[in-house]
């Protein structure tokens, strides 16, 4: 059922048959999957996609297994939601929140990538999977892990939020902390790939990974009636995903299933506290300048992102923007989301609403433009960046209820 | 100076396998050099056409990475490890 034709360097084109690889071996630019979209074209129409269940799997001819997936079933067909309220908040008309918060197994976005790459895992035959990760990955290639029946190692920072890390431990997984940021941590898995016979997902299994991410930019299209938005606001870490929605939108125009002309401003969200991407954004060019993360958006914490050129380049090329903000406002951006929308994401979702404030303030994103904002992560899993005053305690009197709320509200 | 410098495994076609070499330098880029005379072509791999190292790589002076420090300028002691890491994504 394979339309992959192979994998292609993104920076000197060299190509390789799909086998387990980190990078070019030339010039160990990043590879990606490549595929023949006339044969594609001829099978697949947008009517029969409309009768596929609601998953990742619904696109599975733009994705890179050789066979039907054995795990991830459930994962991605996540709602994208008219946010009104937070529209309105925002001064944003047509605002929507792609809700990957509510994605399964693991309430990120990252069951996405990890979908695709464990069942490629299971494709190669690994004895074992992993990866470098900073709390969304970890638990999200855990729970597919076990649900595939493979071990698992994985390799975190030392300051995780305790329950990122609980919810990787409960799949069985061997969960290593690392002295150091995440970017020791990658380094350090880069050499276990190295020596052991093991797939790990960000490493030896990336060209793979990296193609989950394009199902956000497929399912965004879709559900807007098959159009791409005139905005999208993206949470950045590494720079993979960015590039990835960027790529999948391209495909559904090369398919001839969105417009042409159709085009979408690609907007990065970072933490100031770790904001190598933007930096590079705002001075104008594509090269990073790696910094140490210091913010309470842990997800986002990686100071020397590997796709941060690619991210750079094609915000720019497509006319977007990046911008960061400060942990206050991403506290508040998560509270703001909250409160009006009923979604209660994670911190780097919390930077994403709160950098979409500061675009429409600078003008770049326009009241009238079709906007969505990609909330990738779920609150429960970062509670500790939170500081809310604990609940007003009463005896079981009615009595004491009204001397606390009597008179200040009314019933309509 | 002598130092340990930790080869990734698409640069052990250089090498003859080795995982690791022992060079003697007092810099990063006499790191290189150094590699390179030793092993013709292992710095056109890991370095661009301005000389630079390329994007996708990352050198390690223990630990540490060397655009933290003075970039291939950095001066390395005796018994230092370099570690040329490619770069990988993640999340």
């Amino acid at each position: 059922m394979s339309f992959v034709k192979g994998l292609k360097c993104r920076e000197c084109g060299r190509e390789y048959p799909v086998k387990l690889l980190a990078g070019c071996e030339e010039c160990f630019g990043p590879l990606e999957a490549d595929y023949h979209y006339e044969a594609i074209a001829k099978k697949l129409t947008r009517d029969a996609l409309s009768s596929r269940p609601r998953t990742i799997w619904k696109y599975r001819e733009l994705l890179p297994l050789e066979s039907e997936p054995k795990i991830g079933l459930a994962t991605g067909g996540t709602p994208l939601i008219r946010a009104e309220r937070l529209g309105r908040k925002l001064g944003i008309d047509n605002l929507y929140l792609k809700n990957d918060s509510v994605n399964c197994p693991t309430l990120s976005f990252k069951d996405r990538v990890t979908a695709v790459a464990v069942n490629k895992a299971l494709e190669f035959k690994l004895e074992a999977v992993g990866c470098a990760s900073t709390g969304n990955l970890a638990n999200s290639v855990a729970a597919n892990a076990a649900a595939a029946g493979l071990p698992s190692f994985i390799l975190i920072p030392d300051n995780l939020e305790p329950s990122k890390v609980a919810a990787t431990q409960i799949f069985g997984s061997r969960v290593i902390a690392v002295k150091g940021n995440y970017d020791a941590v990658n380094r350090l898995c880069s050499q276990i790939v190295d020596r052991y016979p093991w797939g790990f997902v960000n490493v030896n299994l990336r060209p793979f990974y990296a193609e989950g991410s394009k199902t956000i930019g497929y399912e965004v299209a879709e559900q807007l009636g098959w159009h791409a938005p005139d905005a999208i606001v993206i949470p950045m870490a590494g720079g993979a995903m960015i590039s990835k929605i960027y790529k999948g939108l391209k495909e559904l125009q090369r398919l001839g299933w969105i417009s042409e002309t159709e085009r979408t401003r690609l907007y990065g969200a970072q933490a100031a506290g770790c904001n190598p991407i933007v930096d590079a954004v705002r001075r104008g060019t594509r090269d990073i300048r790696p910094v140490k993360p210091n913010t309470i958006a842990k997800s986002l914490a990686i100071g020397n992102p590997a796709d941060g050129y690619y991210a750079a380049s094609l915000i720019s090329q497509s006319g977007g923007w990046a911008e960061d903000c400060t942990d206050d406002e991403i506290v508040a951006g998560i509270q703001l989301l909250a409160e009006t929308e009923g979604i209660f994401t994670e911190t780097a979702g919390g930077v994403t609403v709160a950098v979409a404030q500061k675009l429409v303030e600078q003008g770049r994103i326009q009241q009238k433009d079709l906007t969505v904002l990609a909330i990738t992560g779920n609150g429960l899993k970062t509670l500790e960046a939170l500081d809310l005053a604990p609940p007003q305690l009463i005896e079981p009197k009615l009595a004491a209820f009204e001397e606390v709320f009597g008179g200040a509200y009314h019933v309509a | 100076m002598s130092l340990k410098v930790v080869i990734p495994t698409p640069l052990r076609k250089y090498t003859a396998g080795a995982e690791t070499v022992e060079v003697q330098a007092a810099t990063v880029k006499e790191v290189l050099d150094n590699l390179d005379s030793k092993y013709p072509g292992f710095r056109a791999s890991v370095c661009d056409e301005t000389g630079g190292l390329r994007r996708f790589i990352n050198i390690y002076l223990d630990g540490e990475d060397v655009r933290f420090l003075e970039n291939l300028a950095t001066p390395v002691a005796d018994g230092a490890e370099i570690a040329i890491v490619p770069a990988i994504s993640g999340g």
